[in-house]
């Protein structure tokens, strides 16, 4: 049976790890290469990092922290922030990535999906959103809005629509980051992960919101995410990986037992 | 001599960093002479099958895999490396594969809508037989996938390890002679996988 997957997002500022609450008042936290060790030591099933400032200041992804992190860990990572072409995509997958991440690139020019896929493979192209809750429904059927740039910039999108058309341009997976949970640590959001996760043929990561094992076991569970990201529940030490591993195992979800 | 073939389907950096972690020294190469002259030969692959094939016809590498194999050279197969030297593949409409294991390639068709394709992640390896490159191998750990077809060996003879996914059990490790290969990625599946590229590098099929 495959497994859930659990990923750690490390979230990079200025090469430090950082943590905020709905992208923003962040602290840091620690050298991005030593807390990616440590969490492949703990058996974490994949890794993710967002260079969250490269987009903003309009400057290339760190290639060198990528190379650094691909020589320390064996299991598949994903980058994220600043990647602005097909140039930028094959930079980080030669440095050792397993997959990119784009999110604001995506929703201004969306081809890139589908260049992306042709030129390194679906399962090279992962989509990051940041859906906001919205009240009009009209315009939203789903309940959501497509938000870039940490939810400062609104773009009229539906958030199933996006993601129905990001998987018929050719990506490999979808990250449902929700702005509303973002470092709340209250759990994650639902109601749009189980509506994409239903209406999508691409795997469906869940990303915001992680404060306990129980929040992973129910996202799992009742929204059939594929994987979860997590952040502030590890990055603090309130939990370990095997110990939130442990605990799903008992909650019955299938989880990678041997690393 | 490990020669890592090189045939422009995929990003071959995993594996040289995966041999690295090794302290084991590999030529990641095209070259049709240093393959033939190698000890051992691993054939990765990511990426579409009919390009790929097309790749390999135009670095003239077909007859050279097809040689290493019948020499009994130590062959691993990864991923699309292990469906290209199947009969057929089902992938782009249909291509014709290298042909040294008899069988097929076909696309999972889950019943669930929850079962995606590929299927990404880890999934259990079941030992069905006993082989080195499962050796101090826990049965059932855990590896890296990424795919959407699977193969399908016409001679059950050749599974050693089978997983489970989208309603069937498909061959994930299979063995011929002196030649392995395996639908999962060892050289991201962390410390198991690091394992079992050991494995075959200390493997020596023919005593």
């Amino acid at each position: 049976m495959l497994t859930k997957r659990i990923i750690p997002c490390l979230d990079i500022k200025n090469k430090v790890v950082t943590k905020g609450v709905k992208f923003q008042n962040n602290v840091e936290l620690g050298d991005p290469v030593e807390m990616a060790a440590r969490y492949y030591e703990e058996g974490c099933d994949e890794l993710v990092f967002y260079d969250i400032t490269a987009s903003a200041e309009r400057r290339p992804i760190d290639i060198d922290m990528v190379k650094e992190v691909a020589n320390a860990v064996r299991i598949p990572f994903a980058v994220g922030g600043g990647i602005r072409s097909l140039e930028d995509m094959s930079r980080v997958l030669l440095a050792g990535a397993e997959k990119v991440s784009v999110n604001s690139l995506a929703v201004e020019n969306p081809n890139i999906i589908a260049e992306g896929a042709k030129a390194f493979g679906n399962q090279c192209i992962v989509l990051g959103m940041d859906p906001l809750a919205v009240d009009d429904l009209e315009k939203y059927p789903s309940g959501y809005e497509i938000t870039t740039r940490g939810f400062r910039n609104h773009t009229g999108m539906d958030a199933l629509e996006w993601a129905k058309r990001a998987e018929g341009l050719g990506a490999g997976e979808i990250v449902v980051n929700s702005v509303d949970a973002d470092g709340t640590r209250q759990g994650f959001e639902l109601k749009l992960t189980k509506l994409i996760a239903e209406n999508v043929g691409i795997p469906v990561v869940a990303s915001g919101g992680a404060g306990s094992s129980a929040h992973l076991a129910t996202v799992f569970n009742e929204a059939h995410a594929d994987a979860a990201i997590i952040a502030g529940m590890i990055h603090t030490g309130d939990y370990t990986i095997p110990q939130i591993k442990q605990e799903l195992i008992e909650l019955g979800i299938p989880i990678r037992h041997t690393w | 001599m490990i020669a890592v073939i090189d045939y422009k389907a995929g990003n071959l950096t995993s594996v040289g960093l995966a041999f690295e972690t090794l302290g084991i020294d590999v030529t990641i190469t095209d070259s049709p002479e240093l393959i033939l002259n190698a000890d051992k030969v691993i054939f990765p692959g990511v990426g579409a099958a009919g390009s790929a094939m097309k790749s390999l016809n135009e670095l003239g590498l077909i007859d050279v895999i097809r040689t290493v194999v019948e020499r009994e050279t130590p062959f691993l197969g990864i991923c699309l490396g292990t469906q290209i030297i199947f009969d057929t593949l089902e992938e782009n409409g249909g291509v014709t594969g290298i042909g040294i294991i008899p069988g097929s390639v076909p696309r999972f068709q889950p019943s669930s809508k929850f079962d995606k394709v590929p299927q990404m992640g880890w999934n259990a390896v079941k030992q069905t037989s006993e082989h080195p490159i499962f050796t101090d191998i826990e049965d059932n750990s855990e590896f890296y996938f990424v795919h959407s077809y699977y193969p399908a060996p016409s001679d059950k003879s050749m599974i050693i390890g089978t997983t489970d996914y989208a309603d069937i059990t498909f061959a994930s490790a299979i063995t011929k002679g002196s030649l392995v290969a395996t639908q999962f990625h060892p050289e991201k599946s962390g410390k198991v996988g690091l394992k079992l590229l050991q494995n075959f590098v200390n493997w020596n099929p023919k005593h």
